[in-house]
């Protein structure tokens, strides 16, 4: 099962560092990792995906712990939370099929944020899957790049994640 | 008060009550070392950055202290590489001083420049680049802090060269405040409520103690819980000496070179209470079949050891200072007699593997065998002295054969299993315990890895004894080449023309040599009636197993065993 981890951290060098070595020499399964600065300016956010069970996820949320550097672990999976991700898709968008583009652009409601002749920057936030579904259907075009930011994830309510 | 950073790094050592730093100078502590020099702070010269971090871990481990060393950036940084993962495997506090190259060089491969933060990340407990002469008291408190409390460990400090010479307004912080580390002290007492139903209703329980009751200090409540309960004891490397050797209740080590009667009793009991340990592979054998017929009650400070390696039942995590006290107490409203009756055909069966196959090895009166060199020292030493190894076949036979009585009184690098660890530890220990008896058993391989440091031994004139079991040949290696490679000696064999004797005597410690059964008592007597350090070449057969044996990957109860 996937997870969603808030890991917030302590806003230093080599902290990211820290707790990908610490993932990758533990062997835990992280399926994206994002981080960024917060409300606070001393502390960082990480949110962290990863695949395991029970005693896994254990593991991992134990292990990041005990890194000084680590303040706070979070399971977002649990509770009732908001799941974003951001992609910048290249496609290719010649004068005849640039419409095409542009029809699948509304239906999914993201954005075109550059055009030129050939091809086309989409710009789309939202959940995992639909990401996955824009980029399956703008294969047909033909998809030059994309770069996704890995998930973010926040509690719905007034609680934070520092005070879950 | 208004001083350098190399200042306010000596003035932090005295409050931290420092009374002494294993180190090695360099280009980039060449101002640390200069304000060592005008404060006139004890430092002890190493002869090899290793030999400092080893010595600092064998002071750590012998006082309960804090271990101090100090090196140059670059190389003399990543010598302390082993030692800093040797101290990480085995939760030792140690606090190593790096020096690194000026912060304008910093990033550019600068000369002797290495990122020892970036290197030693995985293999501290937490590190730090300080860069501003401002940042030295606080990381030096919180360093300190992190090395000695919870599951202790150690910690880096890479100071830049530029940093000892800047001038600052000194003062040392009184309470540290770290967002992301509150060690647990005190747990959960519904958990101990927990341990004890399942104490209370073991018809087979087994206690296992390991290196976190060495480190907690915890020996005495521990003899005292056994002593209560009338429980059967077994110990992991690392918890050996904390129930004494003689305790009618201790069946010896359990694992790999475990005995039989603790290697079968962890199969057979209902029951498996682990405190401080962390089943290291080298203890359960075959994980999946490992104490399968028991419940499992870990009692551990780091909560990350829960389910790690073995899934337990009940899990008590805390500081062991908190909870065997707090288990002793509920314990001990039930009288000796109520915890004996419901155990006493387990114990008898317990007594009976420990009496019908004790350890043994073949009698030998043509050659010394290793094993009774160990039971020598132990009848001259009763028992009382620290003792310290390498790696390898002698430390397992002194893990056996040794009758410990007292806690920290077993120095080895269990977890990392680092050769060349002896020597500088014992240096450390005696540092640490001048009036005690110190001996080191190594082997005739690991005794040539920092073997540097006798000039070390000899120069500060300590009175260690080293006892070489020297059996020409990388000894458990060999072992596993008989068993598992089909008897293929591959590089292992070290016969040549070392003579450890003049080895010692060019160093300036004394040299004695033994090979005749005989002689070997005598020549024991003789090297502990010396001042100095002295190294006893013991010369021992070759093809000499470590037994019982558990091959790696089987049951423990697939055990081989051995001897007479």
């Amino acid at each position: 099962m996937k997870h969603t981890l808030a890991v917030l951290v302590e806003n230093r060098p080599g902290v990211l560092t820290h707790i990908s070595g610490l993932i990758s020499r533990r062997a835990f399964n992280i399926e994206s990792i994002a981080a960024g600065y917060t409300e606070e300016p001393d502390t960082t956010r990480i949110t962290i995906v990863v695949e395991a069970d029970e005693i896994e996820l254990e593991q991992v949320v134990n292990q990041l712990s005990k890194l000084v550097d680590v303040i706070k672990i979070s399971n977002l999976t649990a509770g009732d939370s908001i799941h974003r991700e951001l992609a910048l898709i290249k496609v290719k968008a010649s004068a005849e099929n640039r419409s095409n583009v542009v029809d699948i652009v509304d239906i999914f409601r993201a954005k075109i944020v550059d055009v030129n002749r050939e091809t086309m920057v989409i710009e789309l936030t939202g959940e995992e899957t639909k990401i996955d579904a824009l980029c399956e259907v703008l294969k047909d075009y033909g998809i030059i790049e994309i770069v996704r930011t890995g998930k973010i994830a926040l509690s719905r309510g007034p609680v934070p994640a520092k005070e879950l | 008060m208004r001083i350098t950073g190399a200042e306010a790094i000596i003035e932090s050592l005295r409050r931290e009550n420092v009374e002494v730093v294993f180190g090695y100078p360099g280009g980039a502590v060449l101002t640390l070392y200069d304000a060592l020099h005008k404060a006139d702070f004890h430092h002890i010269l190493t002869r090899h950055e290793q030999g400092a971090i080893h010595a600092a871990d064998g002071y750590a481990r012998a006082t309960g202290k804090v271990g101090v060393c100090m090196a140059t950036s670059g190389p003399g940084a990543t010598n302390l590489v082993t030692g800093i993962a040797t101290a990480y495997m085995d939760s030792i506090p140690i606090v190593a001083f790096t020096g690194q190259v000026a912060v304008p060089l910093i990033g550019r491969d600068s000369f002797q420049e290495a990122d020892i933060r970036g290197i030693t990340t995985p293999i501290t407990k937490h590190n730090y680049l300080v860069k501003k002469v401002e940042d030295l008291p606080r990381v030096i408190k919180e360093a300190f802090f992190i090395a000695r409390t919870g599951r202790p460990g150690p910690v880096v400090i890479d100071v830049a060269k530029d940093v000892f010479a800047a001038t600052f307004e000194y003062e040392y912080p009184e309470s540290v405040n770290l967002r992301g580390y509150r060690p647990i002290f005190e747990g959960d007492q519904s958990a101990i409520d927990q341990a004890f139903e399942a104490i209370a209703e073991a018809k087979k329980p087994l206690i296992f103690v390991g290196g976190g009751v060495n480190l907690a200090n915890m020996a005495r409540e521990i003899t005292e819980l056994a002593d209560l309960t009338g429980f059967p004891v077994t110990s992991s490397l690392m918890g050996l000496g904390t129930v004494p050797a003689d305790h009618p209740q201790h069946l010896g080590m359990v694992g790999m070179h475990g005995t039989y009667a603790a290697n079968i009793a962890t199969t057979e009991c209902d029951l498996l209470i682990g405190i401080g340990v962390r089943f290291d592979d080298r203890v359960t054998g075959l994980l999946a079949d490992f104490a399968s017929k028991a419940k499992v009650i870990h009692f551990d400070i780091d909560p990350a050891e829960i389910n790690k390696n073995v899934l337990s039942d009940i899990r008590v995590v805390g500081d062991l200072r908190w909870s065997l006290p707090a288990l002793l107490t509920k314990a001990g409203n039930r009288k000796p007699g109520e915890w004996r009756a419901p155990i006493a055909d387990w114990g008898r069966q317990v007594k009976t593997w420990a009496q019908d196959k004790p350890l043994s090895y073949e009698q030998r009166t043509d050659v010394i065998m290793p094993q009774a060199v160990i039971e020598k020292v132990s009848e001259l030493t009763q028992g009382e002295a620290v003792i310290v190894t390498d790696v390898g076949q002698h430390q397992m036979w002194t893990a056996q054969y040794y009758r410990f009585k007292n806690p920290r009184s077993f120095l080895t690098s269990g977890g990392l299993g680092t050769m060349g660890y002896g020597l500088p530890s014992a240096i450390g220990a005696q540092m640490g315990k001048p009036d005690q008896t110190v001996f080191l058993f190594a082997g005739d391989g690991g005794i040539m890895m920092n073997c540097q440091e006798i000039a070390t031994a000899a120069n500060n004139n300590l009175p260690i004894k080293v006892i070489i079991l020297n059996n020409q040949v990388l000894g458990m290696v060999a072992q596993w080449q008989r068993m598992f490679y089909e008897g293929r000696l591959a590089h292992t064999s070290l016969k040549g023309r070392t003579d450890f004797v003049k080895l010692a005597e060019a160093m300036g410690a004394t040299g004695l040599r033994v090979s005749k059964p005989e002689e070997l008592e005598p020549t024991l007597r003789k090297a502990m009636e010396i001042p100095g350090p002295v190294f006893i070449d013991v010369i021992v057969p070759s093809t000499e197993d470590v037994l019982p044996m558990v091959p790696p990957g089987a049951r423990l109860d697939q055990i081989i065993m051995g001897g007479e």
